[in-house]
């Protein structure tokens, strides 16, 4: 990078945040928050705990209960499908409570999926460094945040110390030009950039999504975009904050009020890549003509076009991709040239950090009303939050899922990962979710990746199908 | 922590792309608080038949491949999910060392804090070093050395790089919590001056009501 050059929003918030270099690559940055689910939380609290060491800044970490709670309307305090859901989550919850950290339980009306909640309560804001167990993190990027998922080490690390040792990654710039057509989404976006570069494009980058289609998404279409920056292999995706941000995040329970959000808002608006700014890497997509996606394979690379056709694995340059291809496409129990369109389905499902955000159930709402699941198929939907959840129902979306044959649950991970949960094992789904690999949503699913509408007109199809020609 | 300085030892080739955490660890065995017993689920359904019984296609089941202390790999090992249980069942495993062209980055760093070492190489070298085992029936042996930063194998020797800190700490068994922990002062300079500068980022307004809730 010339040493004249603007800055981009990512040197801008990293050089906020380096407390000190360790080396010619690593930084001590200072963490703003920490979010912990009982999934890896548990662990991580727990090695605390047996180090003797305390939390340095419980204001600044966020525990909650997500993964593993069961999503069944009436659950109890400790109820999961995975067998040792119960120990983590009761460990979870009595060691926030024991180190006041910021505990979210179960049946707090805040609770949610992490990724949905830290936006939705302003726990996150624009330029803060934010890290989770978890690497959808990301998500928190499409308001502006600096989020990423880590290990369970590097949690400890954080609990213990509010810091974190990182590698400043090279930076690519995404834009998205033209506009969306009507019906095409974020997740279809994401999906095309990752069928464009690949699962491993963007290996040791952070992404920043720009240009006019990213400008005028909603900021819940920004984190379904900032979302699936991991699946293309970036740790980090962003969106930098803009008026459509503050106008998200102004009166959130966490975000500063008064003269305090003015001085904020100010800070975060100056926090945007400089016009000069030069990025190691410029990708564009042309949303112009773009079509809704869907997956095929076992990567969410492994991505067409709904109108398209499974491809022939003999078409790929690279040997190792062809052999990839070839697994999937044996495990997936796809031809090639099979037109997507048509494929039967035995489940749908509607959940996730990715696509259960307020947005995207209404969009799926719009696509169902007034129509009938097609019988056989198992159709099920997990709000993304609680708040979310109870926003639906104020609407009567709920029951716009439920005459149609949606199953209503409540918010938590749910079956995106399977997590104990068997019931989609050895079935063909359609999902709203982030990851299509082997075994993800249980053991032999068969997992196609699509947005929300995509999904919910399958569902009444019985097979893969497209949304614009249901409604 | 413990520490790493040289291995030598049986390295298996597993010559894919984008092999995941969900596959080295599947989320049905996350279970438990504790960072041991992930081990005997190493990728568990590539390792094990619908009975329970070990593939034979498998080359982690293969002697000698089933003591294996090295593993080869192709682009974008370890990519996906967060789960440090795919580097602790490595490690339980027996892996000390991972020697690919590319890593999932979280994965990547999880593995400096478990005296596993990610060892970043061409895939050209990677394929030779792969052969050359191959070829050996998996007898001949490949060498990772920390402190000298190289892979010796039958396909020669290679240099590779690994961030300076992440090495230091590994080749000493140094505890990085404690390292920071002696920064106290730095840290507390930093955080008075941001404070100031970033108000919100420490003083999170916890009225607990507004949009959203």
């Amino acid at each position: 990078m010339k040493p004249s050059a603007g800055k981009t929003f990512l040197d801008k918030v990293w050089g906020e945040h380096v407390i000190t270099a360790l080396d010619d690559k690593v930084d001590l940055l200072q963490i703003d928050r920490l979010i912990l689910h009982e999934l890896s939380g548990s662990q991580v609290l727990r090695a605390l705990r047996q180090s003797g060491r305390a939390p340095d800044s419980p204001p600044q970490v966020f525990t909650m209960i997500d993964h593993l709670i069961s999503t069944r309307p009436g659950r109890h305090a400790t109820e999961s499908m995975s067998p040792s859901g119960a120990e983590m989550i009761s460990a979870t919850r009595a060691e926030s409570l024991a180190r006041g950290l910021q505990f979210i339980d179960f049946d707090d009306p805040r609770q949610g999926i992490a990724h949905v909640i830290a936006p939705e309560q302003g726990i996150a804001f624009p330029g803060g460094t934010l890290v989770c167990c978890d690497s959808h993190t990301s998500t928190v990027g499409g308001i502006g945040a600096l989020a990423w998922g880590i290990g369970a080490s590097e949690a400890e690390h954080v609990l213990a110390t509010q810091t974190l040792p990182q590698a400043k990654p090279r930076q690519m710039r995404v834009r998205f030009d033209g506009a969306l057509p009507t019906g095409v989404t974020a997740k279809d976006m994401v999906l095309a950039l990752i069928g464009e570069i690949g699962a491993q494009g963007g290996i040791g980058y952070a992404a920043e999504f720009t240009g006019s289609a990213v400008s005028s998404l909603s900021v819940e279409g920004r984190m379904t975009l900032c979302n699936m920056s991991i699946e293309f292999s970036c740790k980090y995706g962003y969106v930098p904050p803009d008026a459509a941000t503050l106008e998200y995040l102004h009166g959130r329970a966490h975000s500063p009020t008064g003269e305090a959000w003015e001085a904020a808002a100010a800070h975060w608006l100056s926090l945007r890549s400089d016009d000069d700014a030069q990025f190691d890497l410029e990708v564009a997509i042309d949303c112009n003509a773009l079509q809704p996606q869907v997956t095929w394979g076992t990567s969410p690379q492994h991505v067409v076009s709904v109108s398209g056709s499974v491809p022939d694995p003999d078409s790929l340059a690279d040997a190792e991709q062809r052999k990839a291809a070839l697994r999937a496409l044996d495990y997936m129990r796809l031809a090639p040239g099979t037109p997507l369109i048509g494929v039967p389905i035995d489940a749908a499902y509607i959940g996730s950090c990715t696509n259960a955000r307020l947005s995207d159930l209404r969009a799926a709402a719009e696509v169902l009303r007034g129509k009938k699941v097609k019988a056989g198929v198992q159709a099920v939907c997990v709000p993304g939050s609680t708040p979310v959840k109870r926003a639906a129902e104020a609407e009567g979306i709920d029951r716009i899922f439920k005459e149609a044959g949606f199953e209503w649950r409540e918010s938590a991970c749910g079956l995106c990962a399977g997590l104990g949960d068997t019931r989609f094992a050895d079935l063909r789904v359609i999902s709203t979710t982030n990851r299509n690999f082997e075994g993800r949503q249980g053991a032999a699913t068969r997992t196609h990746l699509a947005s929300p509408a995509t999904v919910a007109a399958s569902a009444i199809a019985g097979c893969i199908a497209d949304a614009r020609r249901i409604v | 922590m413990e520490a790493f300085t040289k291995l030598t030892g049986v390295a298996a080739p597993l010559m894919q792309i984008n092999i995941d955490t969900d596959q080295i660890i599947p989320t049905t065995f996350l279970g438990g608080t504790d960072a041991k017993g992930y081990g005997a689920h190493l990728f568990q359904e590539r390792r094990f038949l619908a009975d329970g019984s070990n593939n034979p296609d498998f080359i982690l089941n293969q002697a000698p491949y089933d003591h294996a202390q090295v593993l080869l790999a192709d682009r974008n090992f370890g990519c996906g999910s967060s789960r440090e249980r795919a580097v602790w069942a490595l490690r339980e495993f027996g892996i000390q060392a991972v020697i690919a062209p590319s890593f999932g980055e979280i994965f990547f760093n999880n593995c400096w804090r478990n005296a596993v070492v990610p060892v970043v190489l061409p895939i050209e070298v990677v394929n030779q070093i792969a052969d050359a085992v191959s070829r050996s029936g998996g007898q001949s042996r490949v060498t990772v050395d920390l402190e000298a930063l190289t892979v010796t194998s039958e396909a020669g020797n290679h240099s590779f790089t690994a961030p300076p800190v992440f090495r230091e700490m590994l080749l000493k068994g140094l505890d990085e919590i404690e390292l920071t922990l002696s920064r106290g002062e730095v840290i507390r300079r930093f955080r008075g001056a941001d404070q100031a500068r970033r108000p919100w980022a420490y003083a999170s307004n916890a009225a607990g009501s507004g949009k959203g809730s």
